[in-house]
């Protein structure tokens, strides 16, 4: 046994870690780290330099862009990329569609989506949730019928994440209600300029314009805009919400935020005297970096496991449920960190090219809205009591 | 023992109750903070016609002269209905600071005007630096003439945004840490020197950074004796937190109701998600700490005015540690049960978490308290 990386290994993290210091541009890697919102072309264009290099897709088979990398070396670019500070992957066109396009799609779909995907050149949304469907997504309402060379679409998403920025969407809708709950969902791609899309936000408790409902008035798509077979969409979406399973406990950014918290305890003083160095918060940093800690190497016996050929198992989920409540305890402590000065809601400080006066230390502002925005990562992707139901059922046999 | 309200207190929550329920729903709330002050004046003047400004004004000042279970009381129907209008800061803060240490002459002229709902008062005691601890003041009053000259800053000043009069803190002598040498001045709005940056906080009612840049006040401005103040900030900010503990348990009281109903009445995989056991589970855990926290609350408001300083410091030390971690736990499991919708401006529930994390970061978070609990006990 030998838990240290070969030297291959660090001789790639190495030139990772150059290149992307070279390239990331320094009010991207700013707002990434200071926790200010991103612009759309900040994620674009980070995605076409990375694109240009040839790591677009490090997960996709090399002949639509990807990279021959083991699964350690996927892992060390994920990780040495968010704590770059570089802008998180949009998981909705690289992780999620991509790969079922790659896995069903027509030629024709590969042909014209993937390139795109890489380049980022479209920007896909994910219309999977619904108002009544939650963790129980077989529970769906929205409708596609075949109205000669064109389905028909009609229903509600909710919960769609940065709609806002995207030009196409994939959805899931019942294309035959006689059938089981899971058995009669299809699967579409659909371009959001179609008439009969429409997108309306939803603000969150932070303040922030993240999420949007999706509406589909008798929107009109061609035939050819389905994924694979009719009444397959559940298999495909099983197949999409299990594929992307590194990089699911985010623990590079965890790393990165850690990082934060340690500067932010520095400055912050108890009576002159700097927080870390108080016994009480010192004790709850320590008692995260160790939790931490924990998941990274949990984490790398999951990695070294794929790497033997060892297909990754519901071992994962463990690594949402993990990481989510590690992100989340972060935020509480970056919160707490700044006593008071979490109180004021400023939420002009985190538009990019802000420079009003701040209000207390210029790290505030964003910090308790992020610990409001953060309680969704135990809800999203199937909220943490159902991963526990599933570790129960298939690993425990309860 | 008699945890029984008396008659007159059954008719104050019965008023209370009454007026959250009738005028200050969820919708009447949120337009309320889109006015351009953050709260209504038409609510306040509504308060004063209750009398509700007047508990904690002697009858002497045209007051009621109640207890502060009277305000506690209060208080938890306003924590039910998120309360955004500047009561803490004014009726409890204001009111009781110039109660307890004010002359004749300046009870005689502030107290009928907070009663009748004419003045906003603000405490601005905190500093950039000071935390949450009390005595670590650095903001100088320099004597000269017959008055004092007054510089420092004042963060984070609860109701600071629309406060006509300031009670600030300052020091006549000694340094910052130091318990001796702490004054307490009154200082109006308009005072020349002294500058207020109001702003939203982040569960939606209003707080100020104040400055002070060498601003004039008379020796008659002085509240209370100098350079002895330390002993009278103490109780008003404990004051404040028995507040907080009341109003958080109304909070509470109003998250834990919401989330039963959702668990009721929200169906996943054909059934109510109340039939899953782990979610009963959270929910008789979030019943329970509702119920440890109101107890706590209950010992706060008995201890608030309690002679016994050291008494009155453990037991709202003690409360205060308990509310955090009650408001923590309901406010965090109560948006899990209700998934994204929790964490929607249009839903209240997520307004409800908010002002229970604020309760919890105002006047010393559970840390502190307990940090301050503990040295208390030692000295004991």
């Amino acid at each position: 046994m030998d838990l240290n990386y070969t030297a291959d290994e660090l001789a790639f993290a190495e030139e990772v870690r150059q290149w992307v210091r070279a390239n990331l541009p320094p009010e991207t890697r700013h707002r990434v780290l200071h926790h200010i919102r991103l612009e759309k072309q900040d994620f674009v264009n980070w995605q076409a330099k990375l694109a240009e290099r040839g790591w677009g897709a490090p997960a996709w088979p090399e002949q639509y862009g990807g990279t021959r990398w083991t699964s350690v070396q996927k892992h060390l670019f994920e990780e040495i990329l968010a704590e770059e500070g570089a802008p998180p992957a949009i998981p909705f066109g690289l992780g999620m569609i991509g790969p079922v396009l790659i896995a069903f799609g027509s030629e024709a779909q590969k042909q014209r989506y993937l390139p795109r995907i890489l380049t980022m050149e479209d920007w896909w949304c994910q219309g999977f949730s619904e108002p009544g469907s939650g963790s129980d997504l077989a529970s769906l309402r929205t409708r596609a019928v075949l109205d000669g060379d064109e389905w028909v679409i009609t229903g509600q998403k909710t919960w769609t994440t940065m709609a806002q920025h995207a030009n196409m969407i994939f959805v899931l809708a019942r294309t035959d209600p006689a059938a089981k709950p899971q058995k009669g969902i299809s699967m579409f791609l659909m371009d959001m300029a179609t008439p009969g899309v429409t997108v309306r936000p939803i603000i969150t408790i932070d303040g922030e314009h993240e999420v949007n409902e999706v509406f589909f008035d008798d929107v009109r798509i061609p035939k050819d805009a389905i994924v694979g077979e009719p009444g397959k969409g559940w298999t495909y979406a099983k197949f999409l919400l299990s594929h992307e399973r590194t990089g699911i406990a985010r623990i590079g950014r965890s790393k990165a935020e850690l990082k934060r918290l340690k500067h932010i305890a520095s400055e912050e003083t108890v009576e002159g005297v700097p927080l870390i160095r108080t016994p009480g918060f010192a004790a709850k940093i320590a008692a995260l970096e160790i939790e931490l800690t924990a998941l990274e190497l949990t984490n790398l016996r999951m990695i070294a496991a794929e790497k033997a050929g060892q297909a990754p198992g519901v071992e994962a989920n463990m690594l949402k449920i993990k990481g989510s409540e590690i992100q989340q305890t972060l935020t509480e402590l970056m919160m707490e960190a700044v006593g008071p000065y979490a109180l004021p809601f400023n939420p002009e400080a985190r538009e990019p090219g802000w420079n009003g006066e701040p209000i207390g230390p210029d790290y505030a502002a964003p910090l308790a809205p992020d610990y409001f925005n953060y309680r969704k990562v135990t809800i999203y992707g199937g909220s943490n009591e159902i991963q526990r139901n599933i570790l129960a059922k298939a690993k425990l046999g309860l | 023992m008699d945890f029984n309200l008396t008659e007159t207190q059954q008719m104050l929550r019965d008023t209370a109750d009454r007026l959250i329920r009738e005028r200050y729903g969820f919708e009447q709330r949120a337009k309320i903070l889109k006015s351009p002050d953050g709260f209504s004046r038409g609510m306040w003047a509504t308060f004063a016609e209750l009398g509700l400004l007047a508990i904690e004004v002697p009858e002497e000042f045209g007051g009621i002269g109640g207890t502060f279970q009277d305000v506690a009381i209060v208080l938890e129907a306003f924590g039910r209905g998120m309360v955004v209008e500047p009561f803490i800061p004014t009726a409890v803060l204001g009111a009781g600071l110039i109660n307890a240490a004010g002359t004749q002459e300046q009870k005689a002229e502030l107290l009928p005007r907070i009663a009748e709902g004419g003045l906003f008062v603000a405490f601005g005691h905190g500093e950039p630096k000071s935390r949450y601890a009390l005595a670590y003041i650095a903001t100088r009053a320099v004597a000269e003439g017959d008055g004092f000259t007054l510089t420092g800053e004042k963060a984070v000043v609860l109701g600071g945004d629309c406060a006509d009069l300031f009670i600030v803190s300052a020091r006549t002598a000694g340094a910052a840490g130091e318990r001796d040498g702490l004054s307490l001045f009154l200082v109006p709005r308009e005072a020349d020197g002294l500058s207020v940056r109001g702003y939203p906080t982040v569960d939606g009612t209003r707080a100020a950074e104040v400055s002070l840049q060498g601003v004039k006040v008379s020796r008659s401005a002085l509240l209370g004796a100098e350079g002895g103040a330390l002993p009278l900030i103490e109780q008003a900010v404990d004051r404040g937190i028995a507040a907080l503990c009341a109003e958080a348990v109304g909070a509470m009281e109003a998250l834990n109701e919401q989330t039963l109903d959702y668990l009721k009445t929200r169906t996943q995989f054909g059934v109510p998600i109340g039939s899953f056991q782990v979610l009963q589970h959270h929910m008789v855990d979030m019943y329970i700490a509702h119920e440890q926290a109101r107890s706590m609350a209950i010992l706060a408001a008995d201890r608030a005015d309690s002679p016994d300083a050291l008494a009155r410091a453990k037991a709202i030390s003690a409360a205060k540690v308990q509310i955090g971690k009650s408001a923590r736990h309901i406010g965090q499991q109560a948006v899990q049960m209700h998934g994204g919708i929790g964490i929607t401006m249009e839903y209240s529930a997520g307004h409800l978490f908010k002002r229970l994390t604020t309760i919890d970061r105002t006047f010393g978070d559970a840390d502190f308290h307990l940090a301050r609990y503990a040295e208390l006990s030692a000295a004991a």
